[in-house]
């Protein structure tokens, strides 16, 4: 290429600045910027001006006040005569509670509608796909709200355990389903024991993926085929129930018993967090079902019946050749949907569960009247785990991407 | 043995055919492919169908049994007289409540009802291509049309904001041949001159008793107000989106940065605290004294939050054009807005469809969370007055599932839309 087409004109014009292309974008910037400047600027004149008027300064001071309110679910120690910091920390905790039940449970629910969707029964089928469209085109605040309908009008008293004629009893004696909540059977550590075998269980885990590392290297390098399912489920109960007795029983559960007017001891779950974790984990499964089956059907059949040519049984050509496909377009969207699980539960404060957005922008803001503080840290908080999630994500999808070129 | 055989037999008549086995045809075989064609699959049908059962036996009877007309639970539980029933005439009795909220004026129900059926003729040309493109005339009238009828007030209002948009426009078809910024920045420009000043003519003339009483926003409520609140989010955040999308794929840094800035921290919080930001903080950002609508900040709140998302989905439309579809622009001479218009968006958009109707569904069965700010939405209308009020104090589940219904039959006949729409659009031949 010797000609050039445009060739250079010496002088400066006030119009190439909007005519000539290589100055218009500059034009362009330059004027968004000054645009968005200005209007920061009035935005924080405005701000400055109404705190003035209402008396009022920025200051995160607050945080280190006493709270004064109470948080009946508290993973940490916490009264009412912690800071709003303190109470800030608990709901953190207690939306990463709740958001990695409903993660684990929708992935469930959803893996096994989105499967058998797919599946040849037609009653299963169909009734898959009416679980997937009427909790898709529902909002899921309805769900948690009726949800927790169900857990505190529909379920029993506590008083209706008591007595010789109980209208209601516990499941297995172990669990209570009450308008209170669910009681349920805590496990209750004993001490370094107790921890020991903890610490076995999971060294039998490692164990256990470590193994089949191993049987599949040795796999390939001598061709040489070990078995896998029997030593894995030896490794995983053997050691831990063997250290569990030799350890004389270290970990007991403490079941619920009814005393007085309501059940004591074991684990509470109360109906705010069953229902949020619940309406959560069905109306993001019938999301999950539908970008399951849609990475199912995204490999072409011609997959399958190259693997069969070959002569593999059904269960390798799913394990190795449809479902190593599958998992590169269904787990992104399946990490927005834990990120929407993530920030959906900020629905909690429809139903009094404590997480972050009831503590810190419910009763912390309306007890201190620092909204606009409130406010910020509360989005910080969602804004950080967003981005932390979805750069998971894209050093996952890079990692996955198909090298073609 | 062999005695038999003297006489030859030769069949000379074709045999009629047998209609074929009964395991092999017919329902039967049906249920052996579909139902029991593996012991698992088997077990299968039958859980399957002992839940469908347990549904049925439980829900059938309790809707079979509801009661439809009386006017409170402590009645309805009478007629009732113990057996399973549903109350449904808390429905019935407070539907004008579920729809309209409680405090819109009755006797001016029709004006919404009437927005609501002319949303259908309004959204039906952008929906079937086939329709007259005429109709597109009243499609951009229907906003204005519409606002006059729920809100009310004098007419002058929509009308000279619609004057506003002609004069806007005026000035784009006669600038757009220069350049397409000055005639878009001129048009805007004109609009606002155009719409200032009418404000004041709208003050001056205004009538003091207008043809349709005006209604004050807080009086807005139930499904209507999803409504509103779902198509105008909607509408507004697609050209928004847009705008973003282009504004992210853009060659100018500044610009590319405002744009990633804003629709990632749009994306990566909930929509909750940006209902806060309308609810307590937006006043502090305003000049001292502005009051305006809470209807009109969550508004702009939610077609912040729903552009963002737009954008993500066309960004991704635009980002599956092939490279030469640039390229071939760029040889036909075309400017970037010309190339925009005329060849990369309308192929972006088609593949983007599904993506942004999707999206529209979520918005709109977002738009409940409005509740937790206590405007009375079809869930506040719920969870409030409904639920507190002495006669229906109690009744749940037949509340919940009218609000749920409600919502099922609008996000589902979407879909189905969309997905009609996908397979219409499809040119490619497969």
């Amino acid at each position: 290429m010797t000609s050039v087409t445009d060739p250079p004109q010496g002088s400066f014009r006030l119009s190439m600045l909007l005519n000539d292309t290589r100055y218009r974008s500059y034009t362009f910037q330059f004027i968004a910027l000054v645009l968005l400047i200005a209007f920061m600027a009035y935005l924080g004149v405005n701000l400055v001006r109404n705190l003035a008027a209402a008396g009022l300064n920025i200051s995160f001071s607050f945080l280190s006040d006493p709270a004064g309110y109470d948080i009946n679910q508290r993973p940490i120690e916490y009264d009412s005569q912690s800071s709003h910091l303190r109470a800030a920390m608990v709901g953190i905790l207690n939306t990463l509670i709740v958001a990695f039940l409903a993660c684990v449970t929708a992935t469930i629910f959803g893996v096994i509608a989105g499967v058998l969707r797919l599946s040849s029964n037609w009653v299963v089928r169909k009734l898959m796909s009416v679980y997937v469209e009427i909790f898709r085109n529902i909002p899921v605040l309805i769900w948690i709200i009726i949800i927790f309908s169900i857990m505190t009008v529909a379920m029993p008293a506590p008083r209706a355990f008591r007595g010789d004629n109980a209208t209601s009893s516990m499941l297995f004696d172990s669990f209570a389903f009450t308008n209170r909540g669910v009681y349920a059977p805590a496990p209750v550590i004993d001490g370094a024991m107790g921890w020991i075998v903890i610490a076995v269980f999971i060294a039998s885990i490692v164990g256990i993926f470590a193994y089949r590392r191993f049987a599949t290297k040795k796999l390939y390098d001598t061709g040489q085929l070990l078995p896998t399912l029997w030593p894995s489920v030896a490794m995983f109960f053997v050691p831990t129930i063997l250290v569990y007795f030799i350890l004389g029983r270290p970990i007991t559960l403490d079941y619920p018993s009814l005393q007085g007017f309501n059940f004591q001891g074991g684990l509470h779950l109360r109906g705010s967090l069953i229902a949020l974790w619940f309406a959560l984990a069905i109306y993001t499964g019938a999301f999950i079902a539908e970008n399951v089956r849609a990475g199912i059907q995204a490999i072409s059949k011609g997959q399958t019946e190259a693997a069969a040519s070959l002569g593999l049984r059904p269960g390798r050509i799913m394990n190795l050749v449809v479902l190593p496909q599958a998992l590169r377009v269904i787990i992104p969207p399946l990490i927005s949907q834990y990120l929407n699980i993530t920030k959906n539960s900020s629905l909690a404060i429809a139903v009094g569960y404590m997480d972050v957005t009831s503590t810190l922008g419910g009763i912390t803001l309306n007890q201190t009247g620092r909204a606009i503080e409130a406010i910020l840290l509360l989005m910080l908080f969602y804004l950080t785990i967003s981005l932390l999630i979805s750069g998971i994500m894209n050093v996952y999808n890079n990692s996955v991407k198909l090298k073609e070129r | 043995m062999s005695d038999n055989n003297s006489v030859a037999f030769v069949r000379t008549e074709t045999l009629p055919q047998l209609p074929p086995p009964a395991s092999q045809a017919g329902a039967v075989k049906w249920a052996r492919e579909n139902l029991f064609s593996s012991i698992p699959s088997g077990i299968l049908t039958l859980v399957s169908l002992y839940v469908i059962y347990l549904l049925v036996a439980f829900v059938g009877p309790w809707i079979a049994n509801g009661v439809w007309n009386t006017d409170s639970l402590a009645e309805c539980r009478e007629v009732l007289d113990g057996t399973t029933g549903a109350c449904f005439s808390v429905i019935s009795e407070r539907w004008n409540q579920l729809l309209f909220g409680f405090s819109y004026p009755v006797e001016h129900y029709w004006r919404p009802g009437l927005a609501f059926i002319l949303l259908f003729i309004a959204a039906a040309p952008v929906m079937f291509f086939d329709l007259p493109r005429k109709l597109l005339i009243f499609t951009g009238l229907y906003p204005f049309i519409a606002f006059w009828l729920i809100w009310g007030g004098t007419i002058f209002t929509p009308l000279f904001a619609l004057a506003g948009i002609m004069v806007g426009y005026l000035v784009y078809s006669r600038y757009v041949k220069d350049s397409f910024a000055m005639g878009f920045f001129g048009g805007v420009i004109a609009a606002f001159i155009a719409w200032y000043i009418g404000g004041f003519i709208v003050g001056a003339i205004a009538p003091e008793e207008p043809f349709l009483e005006a209604v004050q926003s807080r009086n807005m409520g139930g499904f209507m107000l999803n409504m509103i609140l779902g198509v105008t989010c909607v509408s507004l955040s697609v050209p928004l989106g847009i705008v973003l999308a282009l504004g992210r794929q853009s060659d100018m840094p500044i610009i590319k940065w405002i744009c990633v800035c804003f629709i990632e921290f749009i994306r990566g919080v909930p929509l909750i605290t940006l209902l806060f930001v309308a609810n307590v903080v937006l006043a502090y950002f305003l000049p001292p004294g502005t009051t305006f609508d809470l209807i009109l900040r969550v508004i702009i709140m939610i077609t912040m939050f729903s552009s963002a998302y737009i954008a993500e989905v066309i960004r991704g439309g635009l980002a599956a054009l092939p490279k030469g579809q640039y390229e071939a622009a760029d040889s036909l001479g075309l400017d970037y807005a010309q190339a925009m218009r005329l060849i990369i968006l309308p192929q972006a958009l088609k593949i983007s469809i599904p993506g942004i109707v999707n999206i529209a569904v979520g918005l709109f069965k977002d738009t409940t969370l409005v509740s937790v700010i206590s405007m009375f939405d079809v869930v506040g209308m719920i969870r409030g007055p409904i639920l507190s009020s002495t006669d229906w104090n109690g009744v749940y589940w037949e509340l919940f599932m009218a609000a749920s219904v409600l919502f099922f039959v609008v996000c589902y006949g979407i879909s189905q839309y969309s997905q009609w729409l996908e397979r219409r659009l499809a040119t490619d031949h497969r």
